[in-house]
């Protein structure tokens, strides 16, 4: 096993700035879905403006991390792991952009579909950082 | 015209945008207008104007009529008054503190403040004056400056009454004068917190007793919440020697501009409804305003249809809202209103005058226009008749919007138009 097969199988793992936004994604869809379940309890306003401002939060996270997802796919040898990954970040992405918009409703109109999609897209943020950030032993995928 | 919404700001293909609106053609206008289901696309159209100067172009207005610029370069004109000697004050200016709360409003203002002019807020009244009545008004000059945001007047007791968007004050007036003799006079405070819907519309009684301001509510649809809107959505009826008020009629949106019926002495409002319930929801209208009345907002609109988006819903208030006199229309934004007299010509002796602003949340733009109401008896009655026009280009710019309407007894109506800071004086031909 070269030390060159070794740079190689490493490449495509999360960097450090990847794994930092990848796994912040995770706590603000977090706290978006728990802001969303205040809400439906309270109906006290002030937690649909967290919960819009903690998807916007998460959003931008998640578009960088997605970014470099891409990034990484694009320059990986071998696919297989690194699609899943992608795929999974995408779909969080993408409708997270969704509950972004369903957010931006006013009052009760964001209602109930913003707080289902809130604990679809956290799930789904989980999902994608729990294959994204798999260890990895060795060199070689 | 510029299409500009979210998708296109957000660089997000058009997928999810609510597309497909009719024209002005399915707006449901007058006493029982048609009210189409509720609807709502992920995102809420926007479509903003894109402003472009008039030149030397003008408005239109009906065969045998006139109309001129007798003021240009104004500072954001609201609305004016015809004072006796028929001197006009225009209140000039811009309001508002409303933090933004959401994403959403950061985008949204972004893209309205494109349709808006982008001349700093006057806060002042300006006096204009014909002395020798050939219809230039060769004197303009500023009667009060220092003000915030004046938006509301009003004329009696040798007072100027102008209502700022935190306190209705009077100036003490003589006939002639041309500049306040001083600081103005408190009335009362308003409510001001947010000001969300800043403006405050204002008319007296015709004894002079009572003056009757209009005070908008904090969002548009409880999303500021509801502790927000204490004191909000109503009009006031203030005593002019005490300064005491007492809600006058409550849940009433928007009241954005207030009169007296001439004859009946009945107080009449136009009053802007609530948005993102579709294109040709919910109209705008026209209404009487009954002392202890309660017209729906936030819970219900034009009577019982309930907004499921204000929770927990009040069924008691639902049953009490009164549904209003007349549709204007949705998103026409009505400014202005004031009751015609017999000199504005036959055809429009009996009725009002409404300044509509104009649209910004309608794929097809409506209102940018005056229009007239006839009355019969007391009472709106009739289709509204198109009174001046063409504040929109055929290519879709806009060159003005109008704001406030006002009939001068001498035969003239009176015009402010916030976008080419102009005002319009349209005359009966002789």
């Amino acid at each position: 096993m070269s030390s060159a097969t070794i740079s190689q199988g490493y490449r495509s793992a999360p960097g450090r700035l990847h794994t930092i936004l990848l796994a912040g994604t995770v706590p603000l869809f977090l706290g978006a879905l728990l802001s969303d379940l205040a809400y439906h309890s309270s109906y006290q306003i002030q937690w649909s403006n967290f919960a819009a401002w903690l998807l916007a939060g998460a959003e931008l996270f998640c578009g960088l991390a997605l970014l470099a997802a891409l990034i990484n796919l694009l320059r990986a040898r071998q696919k297989g792991g690194q699609a899943l990954y992608f795929l999974l970040l995408l779909a969080t992405f993408v409708l997270g952009l969704v509950n972004c918009f369903q957010h931006a409703k006013d009052a009760w109109a964001v209602m109930p579909a913003g707080l289902v999609l809130s604990v679809i897209v956290f799930l789904l943020s989980l999902l994608a950082a729990w294959v994204g950030l798999a260890p990895r032993v060795g060199g070689v995928q | 015209m510029k299409r500009a919404n979210t998708f296109a700001l957000m660089g997000v293909a058009l997928l999810l945008s609510a597309c497909g609106e009719k024209g002005a053609d399915t707006q449901a206008r007058g006493p029982d207008p048609k009210l189409p289901e509720q609807q709502r696309g992920l995102l809420p159209s926007m479509k903003i104007a894109e402003p472009t100067p008039w030149g030397d172009q003008k408005p239109t207005v009906p065969e045998g009529y006139s109309v001129t610029a007798i003021a240009t370069d104004l500072q954001i004109p609201r609305q004016t008054l015809v004072l006796p000697n028929g001197d006009i004050i225009v209140a000039e200016g811009r309001g508002g503190s409303a933090a933004k709360l959401k994403p959403k409003d950061v985008i949204a203002g972004y893209i309205k403040a494109k349709g808006n002019t982008k001349v700093k807020s006057g806060n002042r009244l300006t006096l204009l004056r014909d002395a020798d009545g050939d219809g230039k008004y060769e004197l303009k000059t500023v009667f009060a400056d220092n003000l915030n945001a004046p938006y509301g007047l009003a004329f009696a007791n040798n007072k100027l009454y102008v209502a700022n968007q935190d306190e209705l004050v009077s100036f003490d007036y003589q006939e002639g004068q041309t500049k306040a003799a001083g600081a103005p006079t408190s009335v009362a405070k308003l409510p001001s917190q947010i000001n969300h819907h800043w403006t405050k519309s204002l008319t007296v009684s015709p004894d002079g007793r009572f003056l009757y301001v209009g005070i908008g509510s904090n969002s548009n649809i409880t999303e500021r919440g509801l502790e927000a809107e204490l004191n909000r959505a109503e009009v006031w009826q203030i005593d002019a020697a005490t300064g005491a008020h007492k809600p006058y009629a409550t849940g009433i949106r928007n009241p954005t501009a207030l009169a007296m019926h001439p004859e009946t002495g009945q107080l009449f409002s136009v009053v802007n409804e609530r948005d993102e319930l579709g294109p040709d929801l919910v109209p705008d209208y026209l209404t009487s305003v009954r002392e202890g009345g309660f017209y729906g907002w936030p819970y219900s609109y034009w009577g019982q249809n309930v907004d499921p988006r204000v929770q927990p819903g009040d069924p008691k208030k639902v049953a009490a809202a009164i549904k209003p006199d007349y549709s204007l229309g949705s998103h026409v934004a009505a400014l202005g209103l004031s009751f015609s007299q017999a000199a504005m010509g036959d055809k429009f002796a009996n009725g009002a005058f409404v300044g509509e602003h104009g649209s910004w949340n309608r794929d097809a733009p409506v209102g940018y226009k005056v229009i007239f109401v006839p009355f019969a008896n007391g009472r709106p009655s009739g289709q509204p008749i198109d009174f001046v026009t063409g504040f929109r280009t055929g290519e879709g710019k806009t060159r003005g919007r109008p704001v406030g309407v006002t009939v001068d007894p001498r035969g003239a109506l009176i015009v402010a138009d916030d976008l080419a800071n102009t005002v319009w004086r349209v005359t009966r031909n002789r």
